[in-house]
């Protein structure tokens, strides 16, 4: 019982970077794509920027999600980028219009 | 990555006890990045690789309709088929004309059936061109279903389908980049091949294959996703813009399809098709007229709309000519889009490859194949690489034999499924209700079929006896195409159409490549650990066996 219950526990971490990478990732790309509407270019241009490169920070954080050392640096990272773009999606959410 | 410049790798990596490197982690990523999804990844490279042939092979399903030997005029065809849709659509808000070309011996329609929304209110038909009537040919759906197939599957909602590939195509984007990272010596292992040497052989044929294709693998990939963009990253779309008036704008950067406004409810006659198309071929050449798009016919607000080919640029981005209807005014010529937009397009455009000339289809058609072998190999390569270390070889464990079974059913079990739905096309009788359908479900009863038979037999035998059935079923689809229809390989061949005969001698290569690979997979005698010892045992004096070379670490540890 308490061999099924640790190799539970030791699953975890790669869990938690599954997790990351899957849904973190997509995120991640998500807020790229709203934050590009930020951008001082047409909105239209800038909505398809977004979307055009949404799928390299995609791919990008799941492969930094498995690279680093450990599950709790993945997440730091992810975080760390979404700090930037969040304020820049935030900015578009509030109806800022740069353009 | 927080890597100190000075960190001379090997040497101090195997002085301090550090966890795995990042090869080893990206390996193992490409490894269950990979395998998860890549019976779907190998599934959608086989049916894309033949879909730019699509045209090509929906000819050969229709044989009752002749052998296109020169294109007719692209005006002509349009104000025909315009006329026979007086009739046909009577009463439609909207009809859209698809024009042949020299790949494309039909015309084909579809139109708005009046007072419906939504998704269910198209209709379509194919159209003979000479007559502009309904083409009197077997009810098929042409090589169109491998084009579907390729992105949004059959027999289950067309969105979640188109997910589902979306997020396969995302794991071969991430496959690709571990791959790459994983691997330290990418130009050197292009060059190495060791032939019948087990996993070696396995592995070498896996580099040599993506790395020979890497950069048309990744432009696949990456503008697969793209094509579908709008549908998984729609959130700056939606937090940019908040009326459909402002998506339009959008709309307008990706899209030539017009949608219908209100019709103002005062009949009108169009003016003649033919002088517009006349005005678009002056522009981009005769037969470089892709669609012609008529809103509201018979109204005084009905538009025109008329789009440019593929020929002379790769972009599939937005321009066309738009005409007012009853007096044929031009109001509108599109021919730019914004610089993101264009992006766009350019990308959509290198996925389908339908600007390329034959010479670049070609070759578009040989690098995917590899894709899909690479897909393919990296499959087999999971299994060969574990046999070798199953304790007891008889009786594999459950994920091994899983993996191994679905292996054989995807890999050699396709080739047959879609030999199958040829077969099918060229069996099924004429007067079938829904024919066309029964067409998609014998792939799928031929593909359920090779999994049964893959689940049934030893895994090696499957292997060989789906290969050899595979082979049969392609080889004798022109021998059947001769008996059942009077435009066999030979008559093909004498008439200059080479369309028909180009097909049927690609499935004779496709047939061979079966038997080659039957016959090595006959011959391959798998390693297995109690064997080695024992020869190991049997010659003590022997050099190390040949898959286990040294000084190779990035290959060992790229197998591993």
């Amino acid at each position: 019982m308490s061999a099924v219950l640790a190799k539970a526990l030791g699953a975890g971490p790669l869990v938690s970077r599954i997790v990351a990478a899957v849904l973190g990732g997509y995120a991640l790309a998500a807020l790229t794509s709203v934050a590009a509407v930020a951008l001082p270019i047409d909105r239209a241009q800038a909505v398809l920027t977004g979307m055009l490169a949404s799928f390299v920070v995609y791919a990008g954080a799941v492969i930094w999600v498995f690279a680093v050392r450990s599950a709790r640096r993945a997440w730091a990272g992810l975080l760390a980028a979404a700090v930037p773009l969040g304020l820049a999606a935030w900015s578009v959410w509030n109806g800022g219009s740069p353009s | 990555m927080s890597r100190r410049p000075n960190d001379t790798k090997p040497a101090k990596a195997r002085t301090a006890p550090q966890p795995r490197g990042i090869r080893q982690t990206m390996s193992d990523l490409h490894i269950w990045a990979g395998l998860l999804v890549g019976w779907i990844l190998y599934a959608m490279f086989l049916t894309g690789t033949v879909s730019y042939f699509k045209d090509e092979i929906s000819q050969w399903m229709r044989p009752e309709l002749a052998h296109q030997a020169e294109v007719p005029d692209p005006a002509l065809v349009a104000a025909r088929i315009a006329g026979e849709l007086q009739t046909v659509a009577a009463g439609s808000p909207q009809w859209s004309i698809g024009l042949p070309d020299a790949r494309n011996n039909t015309a084909s329609a579809f139109w708005r059936k009046p007072g419906v929304e939504g998704r269910r209110a198209f209709q379509s038909a194919t159209f003979d061109p000479a007559t502009g009537h309904k083409v009197a040919a077997r009810d098929t759906g042409g090589g169109e279903f491998f084009y579907r197939f390729h992105f949004q599957f059959h027999y289950m909602p067309v969105l979640w389908a188109r997910w589902l590939a979306g997020f396969c195509a995302m794991f071969m984007l991430v496959a690709i980049v571990s791959g790459v990272i994983t691997h330290k010596k990418i130009f050197i292992d292009f060059f190495t091949f060791r032939w019948g040497k087990g996993q070696r052989s396995w592995l070498d044929a896996h580099n040599a294959l993506s790395v020979f294709g890497l950069p048309f693998h990744a432009m696949i990939t990456y503008t697969g996703l793209v094509t579908l963009m709008s549908l998984y990253m729609p959130w700056g779309e939606q937090a940019a813009f908040k009326t459909p008036a402002e998506r339009q704008q959008l709309r307008a950067e990706t899209s030539a399809f017009v949608q219908p406004g209100k019709p103002s409810g005062q009949a009108a006659a169009l003016a003649p098709i033919e002088d517009m198309v006349r005005q678009a071929q002056a522009r981009w050449g005769r037969d470089n007229i892709n669609r012609v798009t008529i809103t509201h016919p018979g109204d005084a607000s009905a538009r025109v709309s008329i789009t440019r080919g593929d020929e002379g640029r790769a972009s599939v981005s937005p321009q066309f000519l738009l005409f007012e209807g009853p007096t044929g005014r031009l109001l509108q010529a599109k021919d730019s889009v914004g610089p993101a937009a264009e992006t766009r397009g350019v990308m959509y455009a290198l996925h389908l490859g339908r600007f390329g000339d034959t010479v670049t289809r070609w070759l578009y058609f040989l690098v995917s194949l590899a894709g899909t072998a690479m897909v393919g190999t990296g499959l087999v390569l999971w299994t060969v690489k574990r046999r070798a270390k199953l304790p007891d070889p008889e009786r594999p464990y459950f994920g091994f034999r899983l993996v191994e079974r679905l292996n054989i059913a995807a890999i050699a079990g396709l080739s047959i499924a879609m030999a199958g739905m040829l077969w099918a096309n060229r069996l099924l009788p004429l007067g079938l209700a829904q024919r066309a359908e029964w067409e998609v479900h014998a792939f799928f009863i031929v593909w359920g079929a090779t999994l049964a038979w893959a689940l049934l037999r030893p895994a090696r035998r499957a292997w060989i006896e789906l290969l050899w059935t595979g082979a049969a079923a392609l080889a004798l689809l022109p021998l059947l195409n001769a008996l059942t229809t009077d435009r066999g390989l030979l008559a093909s061949l004498r008439a200059g159409d080479w369309i028909f005969a180009g097909l049927e001698l690609t499935l004779l290569a496709l047939a061979a490549l079966h038997v080659a690979l039957a016959i090595r997979t006959a011959r391959h005698k798998p390693k297995l650990r109690p064997q080695r010892q024992a020869a190991a045992a049997r010659r003590p004096a022997a050099p190390p066996p040949p898959d286990e070379p040294v000084g190779e670490p990035a290959l060992q540890e790229a197998a591993r």
